[in-house]
């Protein structure tokens, strides 16, 4: 275990940098700026697999687009191998060969009218790559369509939901990426066949040294196959540890909240939050968690006399490395988090 | 708890003709729910878990062929005439689908849309007495009763599911099938809701039918689960016992699927199953699980077990269920 989480310590190379991201959408018809990432700070190591966690509108996705250079920052940057990334189309598409997207619902990525073939030797096309079909059996063999000849032919519709997954990773795969970001890779998939994917996701870092980055609601998963854990809360990181620390000793509220609610976890009392992520575009004041916080409701912080910090004190941004850290007033700040 | 079920199916099998020739989606399927009890039904796609809804309330297509019986609370279903099926639809059993986001009628209020089925189904109501029911129905789901003017798209998506268990209740029905309730619905969010449907039930002692393809979620809300696979029961029992100690290679294989999180043996090691669920129209022979069954042994292509006493309360459809095991 511990010598894997090695393979991708983010001290040795950081291969995708986040550097106090802000990224904000226009409100319609008076409405506020919403900023879905408010200021996060992320590294992410060669050959590491790392888990984004957190509700809907949290800004995982958002994070997961901004690296991908879908989405531009309005301030801040993205770094891939230490060069900031470049946004022009032709820097872009170099940078996309070199960085793929894997996404959830692997019937809307597959064109209905395209064979096996067809799709996994789009991206080989589009960049002019040699020997296309010979990247195209490497690149489904890979993702285990085995004998891959077999499938050539083959329209998404007679696939199974697993081996419409495994054709999406081909497609990635076939231009020999460094990065796979995947959003939800197994959500949309039977839970048989789930294990097989992340099987194939761990077995992929090993053999090709790439970088994971998964974005997820799914606490399993990243104990499954995540080497550290990152945890958004309305465009923050609020916790960010190796996947042993923050599922084991989880530090702030919100994780805690979050854990007790996977329904294998029946040894802990499960701690609903009421009501939902609130807008990104009316961001409370203090800690942004506050007004769902289960340990500002119960009195806790009260007692502990950080209440006020909670409800008006501006929480210092977490910092890109340097071991378990949460934001929270609650959380003594033994690993100095970087002041903004 | 009396005698007659609320909701019982008695070896339910249910065909879909299809152009490839006749697709078995359910085959032979006996399961009960009496009220104040929450069955579990989980499973795969293609296991006919949703077929099995679709014959409760008679939804099936023209192209299904229903045989057996399916009875609420002793009335048989299938045979009902069409007016009886209508006072029955949402007056004694009601269904909440999966989707919530797209069963709402996107330009009604939301409070229009739960006033029609009460006016429907009770003719003595008044205009005063429906929008005093709505406004109980909505604080009952845990909504403001000002969301009755809102429209669709002003609300979230769990709201939105909350509002589809509110038109579910509108006839304050005996029994309550939730197809995949919080499926599309965020972590937090599907807590809320699921905690939300298992205390309504409970309240209002109704029988409820939860279907879903996470056995997890079923082991830790239900009393009893039924684990579906190529259109039978594979193992059925007490919820929690199925879900800690699952009999079938299947149900172990589905419980192990969510890892228990701190468990050392699941760290780095996923485990699922290889293969995908069988299509229906074309079952392997024998045991239908054989070809993926990481226990089979040689004799299981050739037998069709079913299901076999396993421990109190506890029936499982393998070989390998340990029958000397006492049943009560």
């Amino acid at each position: 275990m511990s010598e894997r989480a090695a393979v991708g310590s983010v001290a040795s190379e950081p291969v995708i940098e986040v550097d106090d991201l802000v990224v904000t959408f226009r409100g319609r018809r008076g409405g506020g700026t919403a900023r879905a990432l408010d200021g996060v700070n992320l590294a992410v190591g060669r050959g590491e697999i790392v888990a984004l966690v957190g509700e809907s509108g949290c800004g995982k996705t958002t994070l997961a687009r901004s690296i991908l250079g879908l989405e531009r920052p309005a301030s801040g940057e993205v770094r891939f191998q230490g060069e900031p990334l470049g946004y022009g189309g032709r820097a872009l598409k170099a940078y996309r060969r070199r960085v793929q997207l894997v996404l959830q619902d692997p019937t809307g990525s597959l064109n209905p009218r395209q064979t096996v073939y067809e799709a996994v030797a789009e991206g080989p096309r589009v960049h002019r790559m040699a020997d296309e079909s010979g990247r195209v059996v490497k690149a489904l063999s890979q993702a285990g369509i085995r004998p891959p000849e077999r499938f050539f032919l083959r329209y998404p519709h007679e696939l199974s939901g697993g081996q419409r997954q495994r054709v999406v990773i081909a497609g990635a795969l076939a231009l020999n990426p460094e990065v796979i970001v995947a959003d939800e890779p197994v959500s949309s998939l039977d839970a048989s066949v789930r294990g097989e994917i992340l099987a194939l996701l761990l077995q992929l870092r090993e053999e090709l040294e790439l970088t994971l980055l998964v974005v997820t609601h799914d606490l399993g998963l990243a104990w499954n196959i995540a080497d550290r854990l990152v945890v958004m809360y309305l465009g923050r990181v609020v916790e960010d540890g190796t996947t042993e620390q923050v599922l084991n000793n989880p530090q702030h509220p919100y994780t805690k909240a979050l854990l007790s609610v996977v329904p294998e976890m029946e040894q802990v009392e499960s701690i609903v939050l009421t009501g939902e992520t609130p807008d990104c575009a009316r961001i409370p004041t203090g800690c942004r968690f506050h007004p769902r916080c289960p340990a500002y409701a119960s009195g806790e912080a009260e007692a502990a006399g950080i209440a006020a910090d909670c409800r008006s004190r501006e929480l210092p941004i977490l910092g890109a490395t340097g071991g378990h850290r949460a934001a929270c007033w609650l959380v003594p700040a033994g690993d100095a988090p970087i002041p903004r | 708890m009396s005698d007659v079920a609320a909701l019982e199916l008695r070896d339910v099998h249910v065909t879909y003709r299809t152009r490839e020739g006749p697709v078995p989606a359910v085959r032979g399927v006996d399961l009960s729910v009496f009220a104040g009890e929450v069955v579990g039904v989980a499973g795969e796609s293609g296991c006919g878990k949703s077929t099995i809804v679709s014959t409760i309330l008679r939804l099936f297509p023209a192209s299904a062929t229903v045989t057996g019986e399916v009875l609420l609370d002793g009335e048989n279903v299938l045979t009902m005439r069409w007016g009886r099926m209508r006072a029955v639809r949402w007056g004694v059993a009601s269904v909440v689908f999966q989707g919530a986001l797209h069963s709402l009628n996107p330009i009604q209020r939301i409070g229009t849309q739960l006033v029609e089925p009460i006016f429907l189904h009770d003719k003595l109501a008044t205009d005063n007495s429906a929008a005093t029911k709505v406004r109980t129905l909505l604080e009952q789901v845990g909504l403001p009763a000002r969301h009755a003017d809102a429209y669709p798209h002003q609300l979230s998506g769990g709201q939105k599911q909350r509002v589809m268990i509110a038109l579910a209740l509108a006839c304050d029905p005996q029994v309550l099938i939730c197809d995949e309730p919080t499926t599309a619905l965020d972590v937090m969010v599907q807590a809320q809701i699921l905690e939300l449907l298992i205390g309504i039930a409970r309240e209002r002692s109704m029988a409820m039918l939860l279907i879903s393809h996470d056995l997890s979620v079923l082991g830790t809300s239900c009393d009893r689960v039924a684990v579906m696979y190529a259109g039978r029961i594979i193992e059925h029992g007490p919820a929690r016992a199925v879900f800690d100690w699952p009999e079938h290679p299947y149900t172990r294989a589905l419980s192990s699927a969510f890892p228990t999180i701190g468990d050392a043996a699941s760290r780095y090691a996923p485990s699922g199953l290889p293969g995908d669920p069988p299509f229906p129209g074309d079952l392997p022979s024998g045991c239908p699980f054989h070809p993926r069954c990481p226990s089979a042994l040689p004799v299981c292509p050739t037998v069709d077990v079913k299901l076999l006493p396993a421990g109190p309360g506890r029936t499982a459809a393998c070989v390998l269920v340990d029958q000397s095991v006492p049943t009560r």
